[in-house]
């Protein structure tokens, strides 16, 4: 008694849904971390990038954003 | 500061998770190519099932994870309800995906398994069903998280629905012991000691260790996108409130707002 069609499809099934989480985590990923430079090119900055520029501008005298 | 308080911190969770991720997904695929060489070239058929053992070295390990994040997705709310972490509901969240494909797998597994050996593809016992209720709540709450705009507020009302639920990961474990059910009692998390002997017992242990790294690592890249997506629409809030022609960076006042 083999069963090996059973356990052949119970594995493949395994790696099929393993695989896709994997690929639909890196890819989510991938995806934010791209939405978010673009919107960092356009100049949309976190506040906290912004107090970090006011700081850097107030120690050495120049300008802030 | 406490680790617990430093890790509220987006930024410094994105810092350590970045660099504890490959050791994590390294682990994992360390951990799983030994479980599958033991699984599927060690481990001897058993007496009774015969080959068809093998399957229970994805299908175990499947559902145990299932509980396992659930029980992660419960700790996160309460994190969020008594000490309104941030990265809480952010964790719940990231994890509720997982669950439900876990928890697909052990449902899946367990049916191509019941199939030779129990002659049937699915039964209503307790087990069973307990299960497809746990994945129904999955899917559920991955609804909920999609149909509030608000993810702060979204993550409340999770928080409350994750709790609640939570009762059904004590009648999936101990269901086998409080009715009659087709699905044999537990054999490996049990008072008195595991059942198994140790030649089936240790590749079931491995692959066990292995699902759960693979659960980590995932976990932590759900948790680091989830992040950049708040990131991405607070920013986009702020290129709509500030109009066309204006920087975003310029201060708001409520005389610019057509």
């Amino acid at each position: 008694m083999t069963h090996v069609g059973y356990v052949a499809a119970a594995y493949c099934l395994t790696f099929a849904v393993i695989g896709g989480l994997i690929a639909w985590v890196v890819a989510d990923g991938t995806l934010q971390r791209r939405k978010l430079r673009v919107l960092e090119a356009e100049g949309v900055g976190r506040r906290s990038d912004r107090q970090g520029a006011t700081d850097a501008a107030a120690r050495t005298g120049e300008p802030g954003p | 500061m406490t680790p617990f308080t430093r890790l509220a911190n987006p930024s410094i969770f994105l810092a350590l998770s970045r660099r504890a991720q490959p050791f994590v997904a390294a682990g994992a695929a360390c951990a799983f190519a030994l479980g599958l060489y033991l699984a599927l070239f060690i481990a001897p058929p058993d007496y009774q099932q015969g080959d068809s053992v093998r399957i229970m070295f994805v299908h175990v390990p499947s559902a145990w994870l299932a509980m396992f994040c659930y029980g992660v997705m419960a700790i996160s709310a309460l994190g969020t309800l008594i000490w309104k972490h941030p990265l809480a509901d952010v964790s719940a969240k990231a994890a509720a995906p997982i669950g439900a494909a876990f928890t697909f797998l052990a449902l899946i597994t367990g049916s191509i398994w019941g199939k030779p050996m129990w002659g049937t593809w699915w039964e209503w016992d307790a087990r069973m069903t307990s299960v497809l209720v746990l994945f129904i709540m999955y899917l559920g709450l991955i609804a909920l998280w999609r149909a509030i705009e608000d993810p702060i507020r979204a993550g409340r009302i999770a928080a409350i629905l994750i709790l609640v639920g939570f009762i059904n990961i004590p009648i999936i474990k101990f269901s086998v012991d409080w009715w009659n059910t087709l699905h044999q009692p537990a054999s490996v998390i049990r008072l008195g000691g595991p059942t198994i002997h140790s030649s089936l017992l240790w590749p079931l242990v491995v692959m066990a260790v292995a699902f759960t790294l693979i659960f980590l690592s995932l976990h932590l890249s759900a948790m680091r996108a989830e992040i950049y997506r708040r990131r991405v629409r607070t920013a986009q809030l702020l290129r709509a409130a500030s109009g066309p022609g204006r920087s975003p960076l310029a201060p708001f006042s409520r005389e610019a707002v057509p």
